[in-house]
């Protein structure tokens, strides 16, 4: 397994480890089955994301994924957020091995049901674009690589 | 320099000096082809013949059942399909484990395909397989019985004597995979009754893309290249004369080396029972019994094995996981879900292999590291998140 240096550099010094005490949202994708989990804890003050962390169970570039995702949303607003795409993580961190693309998925994910769940928690009447990719923990049938 | 601890023997090993000495001679003046009749060709002939018979004697076989192929793989694959495809009239029915190398269990796929049935026979919690299981599983069309000696990632023994035992009562063809055991333990074909047996260069210091199949005379099997002969006309394909005269040579060292095992089996107690200690939520997978004396095979809860690996790799560790994320399948090891571990254990396995070039430096370097760095997993884990709080 190849990683490019800018995977090796988020996933040995990753950025936003952690969590938020009092976080306004939370989103959690991945099952133990497939090997991945990630959970973003999100801080947010006037749809601004002022502050946010994560936690990842996973492989090299679930835990690089999740850092970049959570670098490039930082400082955004709620909606900026939600453009995010697993594709420009993966442009952002110089690639990822193939079999690895579906960690840049979960972690687009992750930001996603973070929203959704802000939005939950305000109810705020918008609907969250997921992929559909939702972990059911059947590796071998899953779309998500 | 930095600290290095190589703790992967199972999956490969640094060719021995003594063995790269003996082997630079055919890779510069003596480069005859062996099947020419002038002189620097007898002297290639004369170096296989030599190398064959030394490992005939060394594992209790006639030189004249030793056949050098290019890895472990390939002696699988042979055996197993040349064994079946030779067989086939009298029946297509195969036995084996759930638990085999891929080399074998894809070989079995292939089979499956022309027409077999192959029964894989299921291990215990140990990785154990009773060998009344294998006399359950045979039927009148069973042709062969493919059983590893020893496993790849848990290091778990077979009784093959007691197996092959079986096999001849029903006059079965028995094969056994001895890729991980040579070296190990003792392997003479003749003590353990086996009719085919593989084994590789590589996990005994020799190098990478040598191999052999140990065929008992008599054994019918069909041949694997057409060419020119060699090999006795079953695998054509001009010799791999240095490779070959490194192999018996590293063969010769590993069977000198076998009365070393126990300092090893020594080493790996010690640091089972300090990893076992020191580490919270970690268990030993398969069996301590029947073992590989190098073999050691942890599994830490709420972490990714890949993680741990590259974790250990910037300590100067080098050792293998189960888990999926460390390959390209995403499935975990059919090793580790066969003796019972639920896949998220098995994707937080670690395989750290010995040999005699490991020291208790070596053990005392990964007590030092290991703890450390799988914390530091589970602190990031949101697994452990939950363990904290309950």
């Amino acid at each position: 397994m190849n990683y490019s240096e800018k995977v090796m550099d988020h996933f040995s010094n990753p950025r936003n480890v952690g969590e938020i005490a009092d976080a306004s949202a939370v989103g959690e994708v991945g099952n133990a089955v497939c090997g991945d989990i990630m959970k973003i804890y999100l801080k947010i003050e006037n749809d601004i994301i002022t502050d946010v962390k994560f936690k990842t169970f996973g492989c090299g570039a679930a835990v690089a994924t999740s850092s970049m995702a959570t670098e490039m949303i930082k400082g955004k607003s709620v909606d900026e957020a939600l453009t995010l795409t697993n594709k420009a993580v993966v442009e952002a961190l110089d690639g990822l091995p193939p079999a690895k693309i579906h960690c840049s998925v979960l972690a687009e994910e992750a930001v996603k049901a973070a929203v959704a769940d802000y939005y939950k928690r305000n109810g705020i009447d918008k609907e969250v674009p997921l992929h559909g990719t939702a972990c059911h923990g059947n590796c071998a049938a899953c779309s998500g690589h | 320099m930095s600290k290095f601890v190589y703790a992967d023997h199972a999956a490969t090993t640094r060719v021995a000096p003594e063995v790269l000495e003996e082997m630079l001679p055919y890779l510069s003046s003596e480069y005859g082809n062996p099947s020419s009749l002038y002189s620097i060709g007898r002297a290639s002939s004369l170096a296989i013949a030599a190398a064959r018979e030394k490992i005939a004697s060394l594992i209790g076989a006639k030189p004249n059942e030793i056949y050098f192929t290019s890895c472990g793989s390939e002696s699988d694959n042979w055996a197993i399909k040349g064994a079946a495809r030779a067989n086939a009239a009298k029946g297509r029915h195969i036995i084996t484990t759930v638990y085999e190398h891929h080399a074998v269990l894809h070989a079995m796929d292939s089979l499956k395909k022309e027409g077999f049935e192959i029964t894989y026979l299921k291990v215990d919690a140990d990785g154990q397989i009773a060998p009344e299981a294998l006399e359950a599983a045979i039927r009148p069309d069973t042709v062969l019985i493919a059983m590893m000696y020893a496993n790849n990632e848990i290091g778990s023994v077979l009784p093959i004597r007691e197996m092959a035992a079986i096999a001849k009562a029903h006059k079965i063809t028995f094969f056994t995979d001895a890729v991980q055991a040579i070296g190990n333990l003792p392997v003479n074909v003749a003590e353990l009754g086996v009719d085919m047996l593989a084994l590789s260069g590589h996990k005994i210091h020799a190098p990478k893309g040598i191999g052999v199949l140990y065929v008992r005379t008599g054994v019918r099997i069909a041949n694997l290249i057409d060419g020119g002969g060699q090999e006795r006309g079953k695998r054509g394909g001009t010799e791999n004369v240095a490779y070959i005269v490194g192999l018996a040579k590293a063969l010769e060292l590993a069977v000198e080396g076998l009365p070393d095992m126990e300092r090893i089996a020594a080493m790996r107690d010690r640091l089972a029972r300090e990893i076992v200690s020191r580490i919270p939520y970690s268990r030993i997978n398969g069996g301590m019994e029947h073992r590989l004396p190098g073999n050691l095979n942890v599994a830490f809860e709420f972490i990714e094995g890949e993680s741990l690996i590259l974790l250990l790799d910037m300590a100067g560790i080098c050792a293998s996981t189960g888990s999926a994320c460390s390959t390209a399948s995403l499935e975990p090891s059919h090793v580790l879900l066969s003796i019972g571990l639920p896949p998220e254990k098995a994707h937080g396995s670690l395989r750290l292999t010995l040999s005699h070039e490991n020291t208790e430096e070596d053990v005392d370097y990964i007590l030092e590291k290991l703890p450390p760095i799988v914390q530091r997993l589970r602190d990031m884990s949101p697994l452990y998140e939950q363990v904290g709080k309950n």
